[in-house]
């Protein structure tokens, strides 16, 4: 009888409504919020790196301020993409055992090294291609404990002939044109890691990838935004605004095509009306009220599409000011709407059940390993790490290539004759 | 060509063709030290997985939702409190409203505790009810199990017996395979901090024995056997027999193997 009261009680338990599989009465879902903050981290460096390689391979010379700070934003965020994932493991001290002993049908086990191919062959490699001649000459320079860092980034190819910087400047472009598709196909594995789940109605989708990449753009290219405002703020420069206007412009016109790809997948889910959809549509209207279609539908995307698409019209009309003002809140409700599109995807994918006759809950902790607080210091820890590589390597007192860093002295027009 | 061969040349060859041989079983003992290195099964030394193919089958009207086989898992397994590697769900079809339209009400279904503990009353009066019936659920024993197929490492595998088994040994604990699971059937074991699944009693079956849910059933509703090997009026054949068979979530493509007898078209 005591039994039978139990049982009954913790089937009446209000985190599950209706029938779901008993091994999905957790107290959270499996996948909790740091796998939200993991693709979330992995998007920003795609995104961040597709907006440095406009000015490498695109050309796009009103870009220069942030081509640096834009590389660097991205392997800010590299170093602690897998930071997440890694946390989340039952046997974290097993984890390279996806390197060594990779299982070839895992998307996940794809992702590792597609991860150290893009970390290894294509941002460092690029970033050291186009620091090398500034090492070189840094390490001149600088004493102390700079100096020895620069010195030691130099690897000690100190050549800075005509051809050796010619030869720099051609494989840091090759490079960022094997990086375009390396950036695209680290998120899309990113996003194939939840298409190729048949299981879930939510996940199971061919468009996965492709939204994954999309929104990876809109908000890598919304954080380079924010990194730059927010540098010349503290700085106390004034941002070039031609370079802001371009970039918000390609920000907005990503925004759109995001937006119709996300569109599109809502239509068809709710046109093929598949079995799962009555689910789906009850996950989206109730449960994901608040972060899909107030916070990823309305703030995320359709706010910025008006503030942004408002100023491509009469930008000219408005002051510089005010312009501003209009790009930081769109970059900030955009990288806001990104989250929360990630949450949507990952907890939102939970919250059914397999079953399809039943909701689970999800109430974030506070403490603890898959709490409020670690995912934050995740999301927070790039930033620490970017400034740190501003501080080193976009120094305001150090000469450079001109325009590169924001508020740096320009560098001589010739290098210096070599040691 | 008759000039390359010399006797330095064939002897040469010879003593490669013979060192060959002889390492021969050097190498086959390495391989298996290798497997049991790197995949640790509960199967006792000298069980060849290849031939056997292992099945279950479950006879929905012979279920009486006891309880006692998820019970028995939990014993046998150490299955911990709160996950279960079976469960058995209860299906209540009501009658139809008189002019909805319909032939049967909205199943309601429920499974407190995985059924371990029976089931409470019904609340539905019984008047109502059109049918109810119990489901016994456990590993499907995919044909293309979507959960090996995404496990990163390699961790859980198919067995050639049929078997779907966990190596915890070697599982990182991402949980992927938990999610790539249509049916439920895997959960996150907080003991071993793996993934988790029913592995037939992989420690019971490789020794002849049947899994303990097939054991303790008191109505014979599970029915196990090996496919490779049938014994003379084999219960499995029968099954096939005499039943119309079912199979659970097939538009997913995933083959399940586990078949079912008198499946509603309710039960997913």
């Amino acid at each position: 009888m005591d039994a039978n009261i139990l049982t009954n009680v913790v089937d009446a338990l209000p985190q599950f409504d209706g029938y779901v599989y008993p091994n999905e009465r957790t107290l959270h879902p499996l996948w909790s919020v740091l796998i939200v903050v993991y693709p979330y981290i992995t998007g920003l460096v795609a995104g961040a790196f597709i907006m440095a390689s406009l000015v490498r391979v695109f050309k796009v010379k009103v870009l220069e301020p942030i081509y640096r700070l834009a590389l660097l934003t991205a392997l800010a965020f590299m170093l602690c993409a897998t930071l997440p994932l890694l946390f989340h493991l039952g046997h974290p001290e097993r984890c390279f055992e996806i390197m060594m002993t990779p299982h070839f049908s895992s998307p996940m086990a794809m992702f590792g090294f597609v991860y150290a191919w893009y970390l290894m062959a294509v941002l460092l490699l690029e970033l050291w291609f186009d620091y090398r001649r500034d090492f070189v000459e840094w390490s001149r320079t600088e004493t102390g404990l700079r100096g020895l860092i620069y010195r030691a980034f130099t690897l000690g190819v100190t050549d800075l002939s005509e051809p050796a910087l010619r030869l720099d400047a051609r494989m840091g472009r090759i490079i960022s044109i094997v990086g375009i598709p390396s950036a695209f196909l680290l998120h899309g594995y990113v996003g194939f890691i939840f298409g190729s789940i048949k299981a879930n109605p939510w996940w199971g989708n061919p468009l996965m990838p492709i939204i994954f990449i999309l929104s990876a753009v809109v908000s890598g290219m919304a954080l380079c935004v924010f990194a730059y405002m927010f540098l010349c703020w503290a700085r106390r420069i004034t941002a070039d605004m031609r370079c802001l206007d371009l970039m918000t412009s390609f920000l907005f016109y990503a925004v759109v095509l995001d937006a119709t790809i996300e569109g599109l997948d809502w239509l068809h889910r709710l046109y093929s009306a598949e079995e799962g959809i009555e689910v789906l549509k009850s996950v989206a209207s109730s449960k994901l009220f608040y972060t899909l279609l107030i916070g990823q539908a309305c703030l995320g995307t359709l706010v910025p599409l008006l503030l942004l698409g408002t100023m491509q019209l009469i930008r000219k009309k408005v002051a510089e000011l005010n312009r501003r003002r209009v790009y930081f809140s769109s970059t900030v409700l955009i990288l806001i709407g990104v989250l929360a599109m990630r949450w949507n995807v990952v907890i939102g994918g939970q919250l059914f059940s397999k079953s399809l006759r039943g909701f689970m809950s999800y109430k974030m902790e506070f403490a603890g390993h898959e709490g409020w607080w670690l995912s934050l210091a995740l999301v927070a820890l790039p930033f620490v790490i970017l400034t740190v590589f501003i501080k080193y390597f976009l120094a305001q007192d150090l000469p450079t290539l001109e325009n590169v860093v924001p508020g740096a002295p320009p560098r001589a027009a010739s290098p210096p004759a070599q040691a | 060509m008759s000039e390359n061969i010399t006797r330095r040349a064939v002897l040469k060859n010879l003593a490669g063709i013979v060192g060959g041989i002889l390492a021969m079983p050097a190498a086959r003992t390495c391989k298996a030290g290798v497997q049991n290195v790197l995949a640790s099964s509960p199967a006792p030394a000298g069980y060849d997985p290849f031939q056997h193919k292992w099945l279950m089958a479950l006879d929905v009207d012979r279920c009486i939702g006891c309880g006692r086989c998820v019970e028995a898992c939990r014993e046998e397994n150490g299955v911990p409190e709160g996950h279960w590697r079976t469960w058995i769900e209860r299906y209540v079809i009501p009658k139809a409203k008189p002019g909805s339209g319909k032939t049967r009400g909205d199943a309601i279904v429920d499974s407190p505790a995985g059924g371990e503990k029976g089931f409470p009353p019904l609340l539905t009066p019984k008047d109502d009810i059109l049918k109810s019936f119990f489901v016994p659920k456990l590993c499907n024993l995919c044909e293309h199990s979507p959960c090996t197929q995404v496990c990163p490492v390699g961790a859980t595998f198919d067995a050639p017996d049929g078997a779907v088994l966990v190596d915890k040994n070697y599982c990182i604990g991402c949980g992927f395979c938990i999610q790539a699971c249509p049916y439920g059937c895997r959960f996150f074991n907080p003991e071993t901090h793996t993934a988790d699944k029913c592995n037939l009693c992989y420690h019971r079956i490789t020794r002849g024995l049947k899994p303990a849910c097939v054991e303790i059933c008191p109505s014979q509703a599970r029915i196990f056997g090996d496919l490779n090997n049938p014994v003379p009026d084999d219960p499995l054949q029968h099954f096939s027999a005499n039943n119309t068979v079912e199979k659970l979530k097939k538009s997913l493509g995933t083959g399940p193997r586990v078949v079912y007898a008198g499946l509603d078209e309710e039960v997913r």
